[in-house]
């Protein structure tokens, strides 16, 4: 059941921080975006690019193929992720592409 | 209590020094711009200790409000006529934000024709904003009215901005006496600063102004109407212990003879002291009629209004604003609007006058009445406005 | 005259002169005596040199309306050259008081009647105490031969709300000065 009009508060001001973590944007996406592990330089341009914060700086090692290895990873959070292809769009190597969703 | 020669635009300045306004963004208009003179004097010379903000327009004017009020700052600002159309995107947003903002206006004419020069289209045009509306009749009221309209925005249960209205020229630059206390803690006490409003605060992490979808813009925009309700008591309460305190009574609206009259001739702003010099002209003639002048547009006092006129032969209004589109003047539609919730059935005539500043004269007031009574009496009333002094 | 409630004065000038600040200096004085009183510009186009009209109201009681003044019980003209202009003896009665900047008796008082005439080279007195021919105090020392209510020492103290310093002293040098040699006939 939603607020009736005097249990919200005045002006429809948010008093409660952090009320966007409630929004599931990932289910606005139509194209979902991929990190290629072993092309990806760790640049970090597709996290400060992300307009949701929905890309993750995770603290896990990744050896790639050719054998140079990573102390951290990016992750994309689908949960969040709207899919406006920014990441991939700035990316300097190309190492994310956009996969239709459903499409596996 | 000194005695000072104020014009109303100074005596809306001193009010506002004596509140101990925060932030003043202004932007000048004809004939507003002395407002804003007097205010920047009294912050160069230290009797103020207010930001005020110059900006590049009225619209930017009223947008910095919106931010000073957010952010908990007592904000005061005037505009009037075309700067307030220009502005008007950010009525709704004061009133909808539910930010406590006073402003002053001085009311003049819209263009086109371009016309400086002072009537009330520009306050009707806006008058349906959210914004509480109290219109005064000579500077001393405008000086009261300013003290009473910070009570009445910032109290608890109102939280909506206020505008002062007046007219332009006719009011703005004429110099009367206004009684003005001499010790200004003594209005400072009478507005204390509660900030009893949602602003942004650190502590108090507040987001203003999200987006509303069809499941909420309703409710949220349904807060304004008991809000409004209340401030109807409110501006009650507030004019009751003002009297107390400072001496002078007002209510939401105001008679004048009307006791036993049969009619009553209505208006608002500077018309009033005509109104008043009319009745008494037409008493001395033997007619029975009475004044009466709205002070509170918004909300509009229904009851009052009907009861001040319940059992009368007939009423004129006399609106200083030409509407086209509606045969009748608005303060008109309002009254007969009031009326009709109330199911009070008293015939009036509406008449316009004082258009672009049109001069006025006591005599019209009276010729009016005297026309309108037989008009009452032959059962012929009109069904559009009379036009006062136009060249027809 | 003591026993009438209100005085009126209609002041014509020309912008630039200072009618609308005389206009203002006479109520102010009204009103920090205790008196009721009311001025207000003809709110025209402002233009140095443009006629400009100005009202005052005096009153022992409150004034409400503010209508123009029609028929005033003073006419101050602060350049003789407007008598010339029709509109400006508009509404004058007989008993109308007329006051002029002119070095003689004006010629309209062969013409027609007024309750008295006071005329004074306003010009003259304020080219010699202010240096400027900015007219609007030096007739006010002329006016205050004839106005009731308000005394030459009134006046001198409320200039004080709207000049200060060299001003504030040169202009009450022209009131006193006009005062004196102001003629009334």
């Amino acid at each position: 059941m939603l607020p009736k009009w005097y249990e919200i508060p005045l002006g429809g001001a948010l008093t409660e921080p952090g009320s966007t973590r409630k929004n599931r944007t990932g289910e606005w996406r139509t194209f979902r975006p991929v990190i290629d592990q072993d092309k990806c330089i760790r640049c970090r341009i597709c996290w400060a690019y992300c307009p949701e914060g929905a890309v993750k700086e995770i603290d896990r090692e990744h050896m790639t193929a050719k054998g140079v290895k990573y102390p951290i990873t990016y992750e994309i959070d689908y949960y969040y992720c709207k899919g406006c292809g920014i990441c991939a769009e700035e990316c300097p190597v190309k190492a994310i592409t956009l996969v239709r969703e459903y499409e596996k | 209590m000194p005695r000072l020669a104020l014009t109303s635009n100074y005596a809306t300045a001193y009010a506002v020094k004596m509140c101990d306004v925060d932030v003043i963004p202004v932007y000048p208009i004809t004939p507003q711009t002395t407002i804003a003179e007097k205010l920047s004097e009294f912050v160069a010379n230290g009797e103020l200790n207010a930001e005020i903000i110059h900006v590049e327009s009225e619209h930017s004017a009223l947008s910095a409000c919106v931010g000073a009020s957010a952010a908990g700052a007592r904000v005061f600002t005037a505009t009037c006529s075309q700067g307030l159309m220009l502005a008007y995107e950010l009525l709704p947003i004061m009133s909808g934000l539910r930010l406590p903002v006073v402003m002053a206006v001085p009311c003049r004419a819209l263009s086109a024709p371009i016309s400086i020069h002072g009537d009330y289209i520009d306050l009707m045009v806006a008058r349906d904003a959210g914004w509480i509306i109290l219109i005064s009749s000579c500077a001393q009221e405008v000086f009261d009215n300013v003290i009473q309209a910070f009570r009445i925005a910032e109290h608890r249960d109102v939280l909506l901005p206020v505008m002062v209205a007046y007219d332009g020229f006719l009011m703005s630059h004429t110099i009367e006496p206004v009684e003005v206390p001499d010790d200004e803690n003594i209005v400072r006490e009478f507005v204390p600063k509660k900030r009893e409003w949602l602003y942004l605060d650190v502590d108090r992490p507040v987001t203003m102004g999200p987006l509303a979808g069809p499941d909420w813009y309703y409710e949220i925009r349904f807060q304004q109407v008991p809000a409004m309700r209340n401030a109807y008591k409110i501006v009650k309460e507030v004019a009751e212990e003002f009297y107390k305190k400072f001496g002078r009574k007002y209510d939401t609206i105001e008679l004048y003879r009307a006791e036993d009259a049969e009619y009553l001739m209505i208006g608002y702003g500077a018309v009033w002291g005509f109104i008043e010099e009319a009745v008494d002209r037409l008493r001395e003639k033997g007619v029975s009629i009475g004044g009466m002048r709205i002070r509170l547009l918004r909300p509009l006092p229904v009851d009052d209004i009907a009861s001040a006129l319940r059992g009368r032969k007939g009423f004129i209004v006399i609106d200083k604003a030409l509407i086209t589109g509606m045969p009748v003047g608005p303060v008109f539609s309002d009254i007969t609007t009031a009326l009709k919730i109330a199911n009070v059935d008293v015939p009036g005539i509406s008449a316009v006058h004082g258009v672009g500043q049109r001069t006025m004269y006591i005599r019209d007031f009276v010729e009016l009445a005297e026309k309108g009574i037989e008009m009452f009496k032959s059962g012929k009333i009109p069904r559009e406005s009379i036009y006062l002094g136009l060249r027809a | 005259m003591s026993s009438r409630q209100e005085i009126s004065i209609r002041w014509h000038g020309r912008g630039g002169q200072g009618a609308v600040t005389a206009a203002q200096v006479v109520a102010t004085c009204a009103i920090m005596k205790g008196l009721y009183a009311q001025a207000f510009p003809e709110f025209g186009p402002e233009r140095r040199g443009a006629p400009v009209k100005a009202y005052t109201r005096l009153s022992t009681r409150p004034i409400r309306h503010r209508e123009p003044i029609l028929n005033p019980d003073y006419l101050v003209i602060l350049d003789s050259s407007l008598l010339e202009l029709p509109a400006t003896l508009d509404g004058a009665r007989d008993d109308t008081i007329l006051v002029v900047n002119s070095p003689e008796p004006p010629e309209v008082v062969k013409t027609r009647r007024f309750g008295k005439v006071v005329y004074i080279d306003a010009t003259d007195v304020a080219m010699k105490t202010i240096g400027r021919p900015i007219v609007n105090t030096a007739i006010l020392g002329a006016l205050l031969k004839v106005l009731d209510l308000i005394t030459l020492d009134d006046i001198l103290k409320s200039l004080e709300k709207f000049f200060s310093g060299k001003l504030l002293e040169v202009n009450r040098k022209a009131v006193v000065e006009a005062y004196n040699l102001a003629k009334v006939i």
